[in-house]
Parts: C-alpha cells; sequence; structure tokens
C-alpha cells in the first residue's frame, strides 16, 4: 500500500538530484558548484533511501538501483516540477526554492508517521532539506533583491514554474500523506519569502498536472532516462 | 604535473636579503604571507599554484561528463562527491594563491584568455565509464606522487593547502581502482572498455609530470626555493614503477613495448610520450581543449548576473545593517 507513496518519494529527489548534478563544474562560482553538488548527493542518498524500501515492500526483488535505471518514462512517479530544465542559475534555484518549501514540510510531517521505517527516512532527510531550504530562500532573497537584471530574472523563474506548485498539493490516495494539508505552511514560507525578494507571485493557480500520477509527464523526463539510464539499459549483464 | 612548465622568474632584489631569505628556505621555515620574499619567488609561486588551481577546476569536467551516466546510485554519488573535492581543491588553492596578492577573478580571467594554463591531462576526453576508473587511478594516482612532496613546500599556505589536498586525492585513487577493478572482471564489453582507457590515457598520464628537466632552465632555481622538489623525470619513474603492478593485478596491457624491468636502475625502462603532442596540447590544440576552455568561459560569462546581484544584495544588506546602528 505504501509502495506507490514510497516511489513518488524517491522518484521525486532522484529526478532532482540528476537536474541538480548537470551544474557539477559549470556553476557561477565555486561556492554554489560546491554547494549545489552538496544538494544533489543528498537527493541521491534519500533516493536509495526511499526506492530502497520501495522495492524491499513490493517484494519483487527490485532493489533501488533496479527501480531507477530499469524502469520506463511511465512508471516514474515523480512530480512534473523537478524534471523542469535548468535553464538558467535563477531558475534552477527558483525550482530548488519551491521545491524544498514543499520538501521541508513533507518530511516534518512523515517523520511523524506512524510507520517506523518511513518516519526514520523522512527524520534524517528533514536535517538535510532544513540547510537545502535555508540555502534556496537566501538565494531566492539575494538575487530577488539584487539588481534590476537579477529581479527581472528571478520574477520570470517564478513565473515559468509556478505552474508547477498545484500539483505538489492535490489530494491523491497513492501519497503517504493528505498533501493539501500542507499548502497553509508552504504559503506561509512562500508569502514571506517573496516578500523580502521583491517577487510577486503569480495571479493565476492554474497548476499542470500529471508527474506524480504518472498519467501525463513532459517530454524532458524521457531525456532525462535515457542519458541516465544509458549505461545499465545498454549492458543489461554488467555490474558496475 | 598539475603545474606543468612553470618558469620561474628571475630576481634582482638586495643580495642581502636574499641570502638571509635562502637561508630560512635552507633551514626548512616556512615563509608566510606577511613576511618578505623575493619577486621571483612571489610571481613563480602565484603561476604555479594558479595553474595548480585551475587543474582542479578545469578538471572537474571530463569526470563531470559522466555524473549524469553513472551506473548505479552509489557510483553516481561517488563520483559527484569526487567532482566535488576537486572543486574544493580549486577553492584552497585560489585561497593560497590570494595571499600572494592576486584574487580569483583576477586568476580566472588570465586561465580564459589563455596567460595561463591547467594541466594538459584534463583536454582529453573521456570516452567510456572505463575512464571515470582509469582518470582516478592514474591521473589521481600521478597528482599524488606530485603533492605529496609538496606538503613540505617553502610557502606555508601552499604546503597546508596541499595537505589538505592529498588526503582526499588518495581516496580518488582507491576510488578509482574500484572502478577498474569491476570493469576487468566484468562482461567483455566492460573488460575491452578497460583497456581502451589504459591505452588512450596512459601517454597523456606520463604527460602529466612534463619533459625531463635537463631541458628546463627554472627548475633550478624554484627546486633551492622548495617550490619544486623533485625533478620531473624522478616522478615519472616512480608512477611507471608503482602502476606496473597494478596493471599486471588488473590483467590490462600497458601500451608500450618498450616496458621493460631494468635490474640495474631497479626500475622499469619505458617509452617516452609524443611530446610535440604534449606542446600541442599546451597551445591549446587538445583534443578538448577548446571545449574546456568553452566550459568556463560560458560558466563565467552566464554566471555574471549571479555574481554582481550578491554583491549588490550583500550591499544592500550592509547599508541597512549601518541605518540601524
Ligand atoms: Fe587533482
Ligand atoms: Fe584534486
Ligand atoms: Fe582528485
Amino acid at each position: 500500500m505504501s509502495v506507490a507513496g514510497l516511489i513518488r518519494m524517491g522518484d521525486s529527489t532522484l529526478v532532482l538530484g540528476q537536474r541538480v548534478s548537470e551544474w557539477c563544474g559549470h556553476a557561477p562560482a565555486l561556492e554554489e558548484d560546491i554547494a549545489l553538488a552538496n544538494t544533489a548527493l543528498d537527493l541521491i542518498g534519500q533516493t536509495q533511501l526511499w526506492l530502497g524500501l520501495a522495492g524491499e515492500r513490493e517484494g519483487q526483488g527490485q532493489d533501488a538501483d533496479a527501480l531507477a535505471y530499469r524502469r520506463d518514462p511511465w512508471d516514474f512517479r515523480n512530480l512534473l516540477l523537478v524534471e523542469q530544465p535548468n535553464r538558467d542559475f535563477g531558475v534552477t534555484m527558483m525550482r530548488q526554492f519551491l521545491f524544498d518549501t514543499w520538501h521541508l514540510e513533507v518530511l516534518r510531517t512523515l517523520a511523524q508517521h506512524p510507520d517506523a521505517e518511513i518516519s526514520a527516512i523522512a527524520q534524517k532527510s528533514a536535517k538535510e532539506v532544513t540547510y537545502h531550504r535555508e540555502r534556496s530562500t537566501d538565494m531566492v532573497i539575494a538575487l530577488g533583491d539584487g539588481t534590476e537584471e537579477s529581479q527581472q530574472r528571478m520574477q520570470s523563474a517564478l513565473v515559468r514554474l509556478y505552474p508547477y506548485v498545484g500539483e505538489m498539493f492535490t489530494i491523491d490516495p497513492d501519497d503517504l500523506i493528505d498533501m493539501a494539508t500542507l499548502r497553509p505552511g508552504f504559503d506561509a514560507h512562500l508569502t514571506a519569502t517573496l516578500d523580502k525578494a521583491t517577487l510577486t507571485r503569480p495571479a493565476s493557480e492554474f497548476a499542470h498536472q500529471g508527474g506524480k500520477t504518472g498519467a501525463r509527464h513532459s517530454e524532458h523526463l524521457g531525456h532525462i532516462l535515457a542519458t541516465m539510464q544509458s549505461l545499465p539499459r545498454s549492458y543489461p549483464d554488467a555490474k558496475w | 604535473m598539475y603545474a606543468q612548465m612553470i618558469k620561474s622568474e628571475a630576481t634582482k632584489e638586495d643580495p642581502v636579503k636574499l641570502a638571509a631569505f635562502q637561508a630560512r628556505i635552507d633551514a626548512g621555515e616556512k615563509i608566510e604571507p606577511k613576511d618578505w620574499m623575493p619577486e621571483g619567488y612571489r610571481k613563480t609561486l602565484i603561476r604555479q599554484i594558479g595553474q595548480h588551481a585551475h587543474s582542479e577546476i578545469v578538471g572537474q569536467l571530463p569526470e563531470g561528463n559522466w555524473i549524469t551516466r553513472a551506473p548505479s546510485l552509489e557510483r553516481k554519488a561517488i563520483l559527484l562527491a569526487k567532482v566535488q573535492d576537486e572543486a574544493g581543491h580549486g577553492l584552497y588553492l585560489y585561497c593560497a594563491a590570494e595571499t600572494l596578492g592576486v584574487s580569483r577573478d583576477e586568476l580566472t580571467e588570465m586561465l580564459l584568455d589563455g596567460q595561463m594554463k591547467y594541466s594538459s591531462i584534463f583536454s582529453y576526453p573521456t570516452l567510456t565509464w572505463a575512464d571515470m576508473g582509469a582518470v582516478g587511478w592514474l591521473v589521481d594516482g600521478a597528482a599524488i606522487l606530485n603533492q605529496v612532496p609538496l606538503q613540505r613546500t617553502s610557502y606555508g599556505p601552499y604546503a597546508r593547502a596541499m595537505v589538505r589536498i592529498c588526503k582526499e586525492e588518495s581516496f580518488h585513487q582507491r576510488q578509482g581502482f574500484d572502478i577498474m577493478m569491476k570493469m576487468v572482471n566484468g562482461t567483455a564489453a566492460q573488460k575491452h572498455m578497460a583497456q581502451d582507457a589504459l591505452n588512450r590515457l596512459w601517454y597523456p598520464s606520463l604527460m602529466m609530470f612534463g619533459p625531463s628537466d635537463a631541458e628546463s632552465v627554472h627548475s633550478e632555481q624554484s627546486m633551492r626555493w622548495k617550490i619544486k622538489i623533485n625533478s620531473n623525470d624522478e616522478l615519472r619513474q616512480k608512477f611507471v614503477d608503482q602502476t606496473v603492478p597494478q596493471a599486471e593485478y588488473l590483467g590490462l596491457t600497458i601500451p608500450d613495448e618498450n616496458l621493460a624491468w631494468n635490474d640495474d636502475k631497479g626500475g622499469y625502462d619505458f617509452s617516452q610520450p609524443d611530446w610535440s603532442e604534449f606542446f600541442d596540447v599546451l597551445k591549446g590544440n587538445g583534443p578538448a581543449s577548446v571545449e574546456r576552455i568553452e566550459a568556463r568561459q560560458t560558466a563565467w560569462d552566464d554566471g555574471a548576473w549571479v555574481r554582481e546581484a550578491r554583491m549588490a544584495h550583500a550591499a544592500k544588506k550592509q547599508a541597512t545593517t549601518l541605518a540601524a546602528e
């Protein structure tokens, strides 16, 4: 019963970890390069835990690697937000900020989950994500309230990504918890941050759907997986 | 090595001061940023530490090339952490260079406009996953040989940076060797990739130590200043002697027909790399040289608005704090 919910958690951390790792060696400054690699590392580590538990509970002999590297795009259950391309550093940090803000609310709630294995993963992850959210929040504020150019870039990043926020909070029986209850906490942090960042929340609450249900991913996911899965798929008998 | 062909600067200072300076070095004292030092010493060090720092940063690229394709979650994490370490090495080294009066931005601009170089090895492409093994095994392995003695270099901040770096480089080498082990014990395709990686990276790894010192007039001064500890040939020999048994253990063939144990010298005889290729690479004609600098240039240009914004924000914050006081 919890397998689908665990896969959702693991797929989102996996796809975002993969995206963030694309920055390695290309960030605007060495400090950012190191910090982004750190975030990606945490997300990959969390993926191992979520997908590892999912595979165990599914009981079909699939470990975290099998789930990450051998499934097809239509089996992925990550949020649409995390498969969006990095584009510029502003879009990357805005995507990170929106995800972290949601993620921390989710993990804090899951940390109280009656299922001990789930709450253990959530508690460990929450420590890491507390730091991620602090960092992405500071960055959104600094870049929003920076120069005229940076303010414009951050505003357009927000406009570009806001339509992927709604999906995080839809009520769905496959989620480990009722995501809708987390919206007020998310909104409070969002409003406070945008205010300091001198950014304006988009008026439209339109939300794309189909990532976490797997019904309709974006075109980007196929490319992410084609890259990520290329070796295990090309050499199915190899051990690495 | 990471610092190849470093030209040492002649120095025309007060002979008394120079003699006192040399005496401190001979006595094994560390020179610290606030101490008097000859202009030539300072300039040579900036060039050497700067080139070393650039090598760490450009060196992120060939391995970064495989992060998104790492074949398991654990391998991805290990590779990411390794490439992140290299960024950290770059950071320590830029900080060490800054103590000599040159900023990280100035050094970066000199890399981008070609005034400063990075190690020739990073101008070679990484074509298969086995290259992640071979780079760790050979390139980090060669780096360690050069960097361990540099922990005793005369310039304090450089020596201390080296101590931190060396610890991590040994991890990298072991991780690289571990990848190679998996490859040679794997499928036929994996074995093929492993041998192919060694074939392509062997001679470029030998080039890392730089041409024979016999041809270099600068080495002597640098050695007297203890910013160069061993000769290039000495380190290259050590590298070959240590690597041949490892290749044998892996069941791989080093692509050199002249490789043979020489009892008299207690080391291997081996073929020199094609030095004309090395000089081409240094001139920017390595197989991936253009891509490497292009990637750094793009990161620099695309990151400008971020760096400006962060400074602008910091200035605003400071102004508000001051106003509140
Ligand atoms: Fe290195
Ligand atoms: Fe390094
Ligand atoms: Fe290294």
